[in-house]
């Protein structure tokens, strides 16, 4: 029994109900804010120490043993995630004291980002197929709230579509969960890992393997479904976009990644081709309706389309190598993309605009944030020695190696194409002088920011930018933890062993 | 505005429906482990009492009777239930484990405290809470 599998959903949900009762006190809850997600960063690292050094944890909740019980299971690629999310959990908590306005604050700001970590944590935690569609509901719930906060016009349209088209890829999650418990009559993740190849019926197998893809794909924001995702991101408070950009979209991944390397490996040769097409596209599209826009979190949005696309790549080639690059590029993508919201956000409290046509000069007047866009942009891009190039790298030796020379042209190309869009908001936001017709706005902007709520804004882009060099510099022991993942990943039997017990 | 929503006669059983709801929630809440109830349900009716008594009088006047603003309730609740599965764990025991602590009361006989009751207790505060914020927040929008 190890408690502290559940630390990192309990720690968000006792915080969210503390920033409840304090709902009066917007004081409270900022502290709650900071000292919950810091006691989850905290948590989720004691829990990635402890699955790396003791294997594979288990918690049985409620001490229902498995498969009757609901299990918390954290392998390293779910302790590794957890982490990841108390990491921008804490981040945007410090970036919301001076972005969040006191409107939002009063609508539940808090209570809503503390539900939505505690159901982000849960996804990536749960060992069970039906608990898995309760968290994403949970995020889900959480994720509408907070994209409809301040209750804007572009609001209300960008979530409409994420709305319609996420309640859809719930109800193929629910459908598929219910055909899952009809062929195999058990929901738990270890044991369908032993029913399903046991199935008579394989190709009803592979129905529900389809159904699942399809339904994370929408999560994750991939090709073909993937328009609700530049539609909305763009619309809710910076600090929002930031959380959502990192996280949401990853849940749907890390999905795919538990699915189709635990569940779902017995017709490789027809889904994981049908990732490899879906990864080829999502990088197409998404890096050229970011090469179209000049709106910077536009931009970025079309940038995680494109981005997801190399992560899905990683699991679609199935090798070792690739598992360990996609593995290595969602550690890299979800800092560096947070890192690049936070830094459009304080951006526009610079300049009062998102739109690259309006704003200027940012790199006369402080060319330190310039140094710490660079970080990230060119990380995202993939330049030597930051934490993209390697991610990349490692995927695309991947593709070499399996000779799937189409998707290792896509990948290159689209890189250059992302430095493309990166080059472009440096040279219109930082290089370019301000343009005069918007000069006003800007100098009022910049006058209302104070050294204080600035200070609060750099801390976390300074501290995801240490963390960006950090991977690309210390890549070896980064990489040795993502071997060590995808290798848990590719061996199933780990995670039946730890779940079900010696027996089967 | 309350003699437009409500009349004499709804006033005047409002005002004993109320209490009679409120018992019968709390003890659709108690008989829930074993038995049809328990905190979401008991909750519901529960919220029906308070609903009742808007109809036929008005959101203030619901409100002062509520004593705590919903959000808060919801927030109580939210803090009971996980609580009430975190209290296991100091015993060495996984999370949400029931733990049962059987009462001799003179009178009663025996009465069972558990955590699966505090749990049940922090839903039907979350039910509460949330039914009355929705339906005062519909209710003065409308006023």
């Amino acid at each position: 029994m190890s408690p502290e599998v559940a630390l990192p959903v309990i720690i968000p949900f006792i915080a969210g109900a503390l920033s409840l009762i304090f709902y009066k006190s917007h004081a409270a809850q900022r502290w709650i804010g900071v000292i919950g997600t810091g006691a989850l960063l905290l948590a989720s690292i004691v829990l990635l120490y402890n699955t790396y050094t003791q294997g594979i944890l288990v918690m049985a909740m409620g001490n229902w043993p498995a498969p009757f019980g609901i299990v918390l299971v954290s392998d390293l690629l779910g302790a590794i995630m957890t982490v990841l999310a108390a990491i921008m959990g804490f981040g945007v908590a410090l970036y919301s004291l001076p972005t969040i306005s006191r409107d939002h604050e009063a609508f539940g700001y808090y209570p809503l980002t503390h539900l939505l970590l505690a159901g982000v944590c849960g996804a990536f935690l749960t060992g069970d197929v039906f608990n898995l569609y309760v968290w994403v509901e949970v995020l889900l719930v959480a994720s509408f709230a907070l994209l409809i906060l301040g209750g804007e016009r572009a609001q209300m349209e960008g979530a409409i579509k994420y709305v319609a088209l996420n309640l859809l890829s719930s109800i193929l999650l629910l459908v598929a969960v219910g055909l899952t418990y009809g062929l195999t009559g058990t929901l738990n993740m270890a044991d369908l890992a032993v029913k399903l190849p046991q199935v008579e019926d394989q190709g009803m197998v592979t129905v529900v393997g389809m159904l699942y893809m399809v339904s994370f794909a929408i999560k994750a924001g991939a090709f073909p479904l993937f328009f609700w995702l530049p539609a909305s991101y763009h619309t809710p408070p910076v600090a929002v976009s930031a959380l959502f950009a990192g996280l949401l979209t990853k849940v749907g991944v890390y999905a795919l990644f538990r699915f189709f390397t635990l569940l779902f490996n017995q017709d490789v040769d027809y889904t994981h081709e049908i990732l490899l097409w879906m990864a080829g596209f999502s990088m197409i599209t998404g890096v050229l309706g970011a090469a179209y826009h000049y709106e910077i979190r536009r931009i970025l949005s079309f940038h995680i389309v494109s981005q997801i696309g190399y992560m899905i790549m990683g699991l679609a080639l199935f090798t070792p190598l690739a598992i360990v690059g996609g593995v290595f590029y969602i550690m890299h993508h979800i800092i560096v993309k947070a890192n690049l919201f936070l830094v459009a956000g304080a951006v526009y409290f610079m300049r009062g605009s998102y739109e690259l046509k309006e704003i200027g000069g940012l790199w006369r007047t402080r060319p330190w944030l310039g140094l710490l866009f660079l970080i990230p942009a060119l990380s995202l891009a993939g330049l030597p020695p930051l934490s993209g190039f390697f991610g990349k790298y490692i995927i695309i030796r991947a593709g070499v190696e399996a000779e799937s020379w189409g998707i290792v042209a896509v990948a290159l190309v689209v890189g250059l194409l992302t430095l493309y869009s990166m080059i472009k908001i440096w040279a219109e936001a930082f290089w370019k002088a301000q343009p005069e017709e918007h000069a006003d706005r800007a100098a009022a902007f910049e006058k209302r920011l104070n050294d204080h709520s600035l200070m609060l804004m750099v801390i976390p882009i300074l501290s995801l930018a240490a963390i960006t060099v950090f991977i690309g510099l210390g890549a070896q022991p980064i990489y040795e933890l993502a071997d060590a993942a995808a290798e848990q990943l590719l061996d199933p039997s780990h995670y039946i062993r730890a779940v079900l017990g010696e027996a089967p | 505005m309350s003699t437009a929503m409500g009349s004499l006669i709804l006033r005047t059983a409002a005002r004993f429906l109320l209490p009679l709801l409120l018992l019968f929630s709390v003890f659709v809440l108690l008989r829930g482990h074993d038995e049809p109830g328990g905190g979401f349900i008991a909750g519901l009716v529960g919220a029906v009492g308070f609903a009742l008594y808007m109809f036929a009088f008005d959101a203030a006047r619901t409100k002062t009777l509520l004593v705590i603003p919903p959000v808060v309730m919801v927030g109580v609740g939210l803090f009971a239930a996980t609580a009430s599965g975190i209290l296991p764990v100091f015993v060495n025991l996984p999370f949400f484990t029931a733990l049962w602590w059987p009462v001799e009361l003179p009178g009663f006989g025996e009465v069972k405290f558990s955590t699966p009751l505090i749990f049940d207790i922090g839903v039907y505060l979350v039910v509460l809470g949330s039914v009355m914020k929705i339906v005062l927040a519909l209710a003065e929008a409308e006023e």
